[in-house]
């Protein structure tokens, strides 16, 4: 079914005007998208503010810290955990999946918007209030929820032991709202993309992004109905009172540490998937060059999100779960880095003989795939039920995770940023701000987490407030490596301000650019930048997979999806 | 569009019938625990409750006639509940373990102070 | 404000797609559902370890009213049976009459949760409350989880069946109904669960 042109155009025309129609209660996915992109930044802004408070108290404990001033236990228990959650919930959610997912799966598979545009904008205004809520649960009398990320009864669980009679129960709704709007999301993205792909667009023409957000999306939705569950009997506990984790009476506090980890580890594939596939589309425009066996990193993608549901309790090995089970989770733990690891050997292979242009995404991109390797084979050890003894709930625990989350939440959003911005905006950003950005955040970012890989294995744990009341633990080298940490920590946070110039400063004054600025193959850069209301001018028919790069008896050396086989590009 | 064509060529089957099936292995499941033996127990409850969503789903749910991979998904769903079963029941429902060792615990030296 | 019209003049080019044969609302419709099976399962399955490894919840189990869960059972089964004659009517393009089996379900929905707060009441009067013993706080929270899809199920079809009584929107009488049916199926599992195995 195709559109005449001219109704289209006329569409165009009458895109809504108001500021309020146009940019707060919008249905076009590109708005919600942004939207969610925004929320996410300012999200992140925060919670970097929290890490930058609660890495001063450990490099200098007990002294004010300047903009925030002494910090007291209660408030670092608090800071940690809000900056775990807000982290992970409201910046790599809503950027990665949300955010990518709305801007990219309507421009990439050829449509005017998502199926359910209404449920789309349902979907974002459910998580600004979950948004309010934390934020608010910062404040309120008793402070914010104190007991980690992981809200692990009975701490979380009574008001009598965490002493956040508000700040806890308000936690585990933003939460639980925060997944109900992702769900809408979810079934929204998965449904378009099944239905309203163009003509053409068959299964293997999809872009790998495109896959991976749906991927992602089904991870989420199979793993968060047990923790659902889960918050319900939680949340009654906290407000009225039921013993649903209480051992006394019959509960069991483990469960809810299976629940949460049974999503709370496919969401670490959630999240990452995204990011691969961001780095996917990235490397092959770059490397100019086919992207190297697309089935072959479609399944391995199938693969990481059906083995992710398997190895959940290598969260738990020290939690006395039956041992014999957690062999079993140290097998499919060390199961899910092949199909990983296979994603990343097909990366390196797509590299090998392009032409090869390092430009601000190419140079995210080839981060992510160095940094999330570290992060994946010190994962090694953690999923080993022996070493993991050792190692749980040290810094060596906090520095491979965010050698995986930092790489997939932050490098793999800048490379998407860097790369989609002349699609958001119409305009370029500074090439050579953008590659001070990625060095000043690059380089910080393993002078704060190799410093942390050392003093976990030195035995340092990760929920001390101050290491002055354990001496073995306070020495000297231990006491530099976490001054060194910080001041890495300042130096990274200090260079966001130059992406923050680059961003505003060129979403008004950048190079302007047309529609295709880095000669890419995919639909959305067959749209006008940026994409009007309706997003393409005449709706587009596919006629080959999205990598085609440096075809061999043409002239250009790049041929997008949308030119019918017969017809060339006229020359630039 | 083709599922329309199929939907108006489809025959309806008797739901009346179907409801009266279903409302006889209610009584089933009612008489079950009469006899007095846990294994009828579970077979008339738990088995005619699978047989009866089974055909709430084939037929009511008109997933009969749907798309063969509708199916999939929803059982794909409900194999992941089935994993969660499996790797949380060892914890839950035998918190103290079969086989193990109770050593006697020797604390720790105290640490040297220089 | 004009130009919001203006946008809906504007023909949804997505929403009308259908690349897998499947309408776009139906495909949405089996996807809410596969995320519903995930959180009941997450529930159910909690509260099945638990039982078994329980004995003494088969005590707290025999004072739920069997009666009452049977004849709740045969109320939706019944309210199943007039939404999928519903949607009968609906595909024959009759839409007071799917309206009219809509509004009978409505009314087994009304009965059934009746039921409920009569069975619940009686309950709480005796003493069995959501404190008791953890097995009445699963038997309540999964229980009333199910007794709010109902309640969301009611309203919605509310507004499907004023819509279906006018000739609108009849597509929406069978996406309605599958939702109802499942939440038919639910109940046919929590029925065993909670009210026979004793």
């Amino acid at each position: 079914m195709s559109m005449p042109a001219p109704a289209h155009g006329a569409a165009v025309a009458h895109a809504p005007e108001s500021f309020w129609s146009r940019y707060v209660f919008s249905t076009d996915h590109k708005v919600i998208g942004l939207q969610y992109m925004f929320t996410g930044m300012a999200m992140a802004l925060i919670g970097g503010f929290m890490a930058y408070v609660f890495r001063m108290q450990l490099a200098f404990p007990g002294q004010s810290v300047p903009l925030y001033g002494l910090v007291t236990a209660r408030e670092y228990n608090a800071l940690i955990t809000n900056h775990g959650s807000i982290m992970i919930f409201w910046v790599s959610m809503p950027v990665l999946i949300a955010g990518l997912g709305n801007f990219l799966i309507p421009l990439m598979i050829g449509c005017d918007d998502m199926v359910f545009p209404r449920l789309n904008r349902l979907s974002y205004q459910i998580f600004f209030v979950s948004v309010v809520i934390i934020l608010i649960s910062l404040v309120v009398p008793g402070g914010g929820f104190g007991g980690a990320w992981t809200a692990y009864p009975p701490l979380s669980a009574s008001a009598h032991y965490n002493h956040t009679p508000w700040g806890a129960p308000l936690w585990l709704l933003a939460v639980a709202l925060e997944f109900v709007a992702f769900l809408l999301g979810g079934i929204n993205f998965t449904v378009t993309v099944m239905n309203a792909r163009a003509p053409g667009m068959t299964a293997m023409r999809i872009p790998i992004v495109v896959w991976m957000i749906v991927i992602a999306s089904l991870v989420f939705m199979g793993s968060v109905g047990p923790l659902i569950a889960g918050a319900v009997m939680l949340f009654l506990d906290q407000t009225v009172g039921t013993q649903f984790f209480d051992p006394k009476a019959g509960g069991d506090p483990l469960l809810w540490q299976h629940l949460f980890w049974f999503f709370g580890h496919p969401e670490v594939y959630v999240v990452l998937l995204p990011a691969t596939g961001v780095v996917a589309e990235v490397l092959t425009v770059f490397a100019r060059k086919k992207l190297f066996a697309y089935k072959t990193i479609l399944g391995t993608a199938i693969a990481t999100g059906i083995i992710s549901f398997f190895v959940w309790a290598h969260h738990q090995f020290v939690a006395g779960i039956d041992p014999r089970m957690a062999h079993l989770f140290t097998i499919t733990t060390l199961l899910i880095s092949i199909p990983v690891a296979e994603m990343l050997f097909a990366f390196i292979a797509t590299l090998y003989g392009g032409s090869i242009e390092f430009a601000t995404p190419m140079l995210w991109a080839l981060a992510f795939i160095a940094e999330f390797l570290i992060g994946g084979v010190t994962g090694i050890f953690l999923g080993a039920n022996a070493t993991d003894i050792y190692l749980h709930d040290t810094y060596f625990v906090v520095a491979h995770f965010h050698y995986t989350f930092f790489p997939i939440a932050i490098i793999g959003t800048f490379a998407a940023i860097t790369y989609w911005f002349p699609k958001m905006f119409g305009r370029r950003m500074s090439e050579t701000l953008g590659k001070i950005h990625f060095w000043g955040t690059v380089i910080p970012f393993n002078l704060i987490f190799i410093p942390l890989f050392l003093t976990g294995v030195a035995g340092q744990h990760r929920r001390i407030y101050s290491y002055e009341n354990f001496p073995q633990l306070s020495t000297p080298w231990l006491n530099h490596l976490a001054v060194i940490a910080t001041v890495a920590l300042i130096v990274m946070l200090a260079f966001q301000v130059v992406f923050l110039v680059n961003f505003f400063w060129s979403m008004r004054h950048g190079e302007e650019v047309g529609a295709n600025p880095w000669n890419a193959n995919t639909l959305e850069w067959a749209a006008p930048s940026p994409p009007p209301h309706g997003n393409f001018v005449t709706m587009p028919a596919v006629y080959r997979g999205p990598y085609e790069y440096g075809v061999p008896d043409r002239d250009l050396d790049y041929w997008p999806q949308h030119v019918p086989n017969q017809e060339e590009l006229p020359r630039a | 569009m083709s599922s329309e064509a199929v939907h108006a060529d489809r025959a309806h089957p008797s739901y009346v019938r179907i409801y009266l099936a279903l409302l006889v292995l209610l009584a089933i499941s009612l008489l079950g625990p009469m006899f007095g033996h846990p294994i009828v127990t579970l077979v008339t409850a738990f088995g005619i409750a699978i047989v009866k969503a089974t055909m709430v789903a084939a037929y009511f749910m008109h997933l009969n006639i749907e798309e063969r991979y509708v199916w999939y998904i929803l059982f794909v769903m409900l194999g992941f509940v089935l994993v969660m079963f499996a790797g949380i029941a060892p914890d839950v429902m035998l918190p103290a373990g079969q086989n193990w060792l109770h050593l006697p615990i020797t604390p720790p030296a105290p640490p040297v102070h220089h | 404000m004009s130009h919001a019209a203006d946008v809906r003049a504007h023909v949804p080019i997505a929403t009308g797609r259908s690349a897998t044969g499947i309408p776009t609302a139906r495909l949405a419709v089996w996807w809410v559902l596969a995320s519903e099976i995930v959180i009941f399962g997450g529930l159910i399955g909690s509260y099945v370890m638990l039982r078994l490894h329980h004995p003494h919840w088969a005590e707290e189990a025999s004072h739920t009213n069997t009666v009452a869960g049977a004849f709740n059972t045969f109320v939706l089964l019944t309210s199943s049976l007039a939404a999928v004659l519903a949607h009968q009517a609906a595909e024959a393009r009759n839409g007071p009459r799917a309206a009219r089996f809509l509004g009978l379900t409505i009314l087994g929905g009304l009965v059934f949760l009746m039921v409920k707060s009569f069975e619940w009441s009686n309950e709480i009067a005796h003493g069995f409350t959501i404190f008791r013993d953890v097995f009445w706080s699963y038997y309540y929270v999964t229980c009333g989880l199910h007794g709010l899809h109902v309640i969301v199920g009611m309203v919605i079809m509310g507004i499907v069946a004023a819509d279906a009584r006018r000739g609108r929107n009849l597509h929406r009488v069978e996406l309605i109904g599958i939702y109802w049916h499942f939440v038919d199926a639910v109940w046919i599992f929590l029925f065993p669960l909670f009210y026979i195995a004793k």
